[in-house]
């Protein structure tokens, strides 16, 4: 239990592996125990391997007493539920793909691979990554570990309540809509959602195709670009990452705020949002144009159509990358149906939860014969509009800043019993998945209850560098990377 | 456009559900609340603007037709709920058709 607060990032325990201080066994069992001890209250994993992680963490200390290895050998990390993991129980957080046991890994687990990272598990999801809260996984509700009473947010929401409670050193997420950076928000953590097309999607089970990122949620701005660098590329098993070259995202994190010209886009700044999380922000941006930064007012003027887009997008996506859902070759099937037809129904019925159906029939409908224009296209011309929107104001920025939520964490069925205030809570995450652009949430205060709030930056197109500079420089000056939730001393 | 029962049942016919009546009366009230959220889109002139389908600099990703063996086919077959030898098994897909 010691170990930990030693060594609170990926960074820190790299160099101890490195020296020799410590051994990847020793730093595995530190975190299996805490599983062990905690996991029962906050439920961020839904399947734990000790078995192959202690063997994995043996390999990286051979590697490592030999000299060998790279900063990653012999870190622990978590895997959220919809990567694939050749040989272990991939679910998504679904009744329907409860007994799937996928035949392959997905790229990025291949890359974690061949940096002997060690794996301990997976973590929690809303269903098929479809939530705000993680409320909507079929198996358990996760707490956040600021506040076991209160959600950890979603969908990646076990990823996150698992970085911030030292479960693992660091874990990979989704970001469909801000799935990434809600939850690292609301759990006082660092979550990167890459640009479309950095990260191979290849093994990652689709929720909306032109939408979904795959991202590092990490204790530190170092620590996510450790990550990044090692995930990123172009992957021939997916057509949708770009043949584009990989810089060291670690070099020039240090080249501080001096300079860099910060957007704070006035329509993120609107009422509603809680008054700790607007006070805590407008304090964070009056630190960085202290430590030099410019600071430059500007307008993304269709951002108040961003959710009603990415709900009209995100379910027609959706609708048809979940018809697959048929119970023939894996997961689930209600087997008491008397022909094929009805058994793909019942099978979807049952298998599917809730929010899961709601979003195929919303998305079916925008999709169906005499509604596709007044929805589904209506919704791609606002989204290129969306899309201007920030390609006009990086011409006056490096970064945009913005919180990332408008609240903190809320409470354990606050909001179930209303889809639509549940949508609304990601209202400043959507945009960079309908622009494609980077985004990164880093905490920048707790709230009088101690609860954690995200500062969020935008970047352009493959400007994960400049968002990760301007990060990096804001935890210079609020460092957060020690801060444990209270769980943390038990 | 408001939706109602009689599109409730069309929608889930064609996405392949079967809705309880519960499930049908929450997702008639949902999907209304949603449409009508979503209705503020149409304060916006969009004529003439491309619609954006993915923001990827790239059209098409061309590659070489290979033969790339999977080797771990059994693998595949071993997750299907039902499976006869080699093929996944299903039930019945057409009425059978009474003689006379």
């Amino acid at each position: 239990m010691t170990l930990l607060p030693a060594y609170p990032t990926i960074r820190a325990l790299s160099e101890a592996l490195k020296k020799r201080e410590i051994s990847s066994t020793e730093v595995t069992r530190a975190y299996l125990n805490r599983i062990d001890h905690l996991d029962d209250r906050i439920k961020a994993y839904l399947h734990v391997d000790a078995e192959t992680a202690l063997k994995e963490a043996h390999r990286a200390d051979e590697l490592l007493q030999g000299g060998e290895g790279t900063p990653l050998t012999g870190i622990p990390m978590g895997i959220k539920d919809v990567i694939c993991m050749e040989g272990i129980p991939n679910t998504c957080g679904s009744k329907i793909l409860q007994n799937y046991i996928p035949p392959y890994s997905a790229t990025v687990i291949e890359k974690l691979h061949k940096e002997h990272v060690v794996f301990l598990g997976k973590l929690n999801m809303d269903e098929f990554a479809m939530g705000s809260s993680t409320e909507n996984s079929r198996f358990q509700v996760t707490r956040n570990p600021w506040d076991l009473e209160r959600i950890p947010g979603g969908s990646s929401g076990g990823s996150a309540a698992a970085v911030a409670a030292a479960l693992c050193a660091g874990a990979l997420g989704t970001d469909t809509g801000g799935s990434i950076r809600q939850p690292a928000s609301l759990c006082g953590i660092v979550g990167l959602k890459p640009t479309y097309g950095r990260v191979s999607r290849f093994g990652l089970v689709a929720f909306a195709s032109s939408l979904d990122q795959i991202g590092p949620m990490t204790r530190s701005v170092w620590d996510a670009a450790l990550l990044l660098n090692v995930i990123s590329g172009h992957d021939p098993k997916d057509s949708t990452s770009m043949p584009k070259e990989v810089p060291d995202y670690t070099a020039n994190l240090d080249r501080g705020l001096k300079g860099l010209r910060i957007g704070i886009p006035k329509e993120y700044f609107i009422e509603g949002i809680d008054e700790e999380v607007a006070t805590s922000v407008h304090e964070a941006i009056e630190a960085m144009k202290d430590a030099g930064a410019e600071i430059v007012d500007l307008s993304l003027p269709h951002t108040e159509y961003a959710i009603a887009t990415y709900y009209i997008i995100a379910t027609a996506e959706a609708s048809s990358n979940l018809a697959r859902y048929d119970g023939v070759r894996y997961g689930f099937r209600e087997s008491t149906a008397g022909t094929l037809r009805e058994m793909y129904e019942k099978t979807r019925s049952e298998g599917f939860g809730t929010e899961v159906k709601r979003r195929i029939m919303l998305g079916t409908y925008v999709l169906s014969a005499g509604y596709y224009d007044a929805y589904y296209r209506k919704a791609q011309q606002v989204r290129t509009l969306i899309r201007k929107d920030f390609s006009e104001a990086f011409k006056h920025c490096d970064v945009l800043v913005t919180p990332t939520s408008p609240t903190p964490a809320f409470k354990i069925g606050e909001k179930t019993e209303n889809p639509l205030q549940m949508y609304l809570s990601d209202i400043f995450t959507i945009s960079a998945n309908l622009a494609g652009i980077p985004g990164i949430s880093v905490p920048c205060g707790w709230t009088s209850s101690h609860l954690p709030i995200g500062l969020q930056f935008l970047g352009n197109t493959f400007g994960e560098q400049w968002i990760l500079r301007a990060a990096h420089g804001f935890e210079e000056i609020f460092p957060f990377a020690k801060r444990f939730p209270p769980i943390f001393e038990e | 456009m408001a939706i109602g029962r009689k599109e409730v049942e069309h929608i889930a016919a064609l996405a392949r559900l079967s809705l309880g009546e519960e499930e049908k009366i929450r997702l008639e009230k949902d999907l209304n609340a949603i449409l009508g959220y979503v209705e503020k889109l149409n304060a916006l002139d969009t004529q003439g603007i491309e619609p954006t389908s993915h923001t990827l600099e790239i059209t098409n990703a061309f590659r070489e037709d290979l033969l790339q063996p999977f080797k771990k086919g059994e693998k595949i077959l071993e997750n299907s709920p039902a499976r006869h030898e080699a093929f996944f098994q299903v039930p019945p897909i057409a009425e059978e058709v009474s003689s006379t």
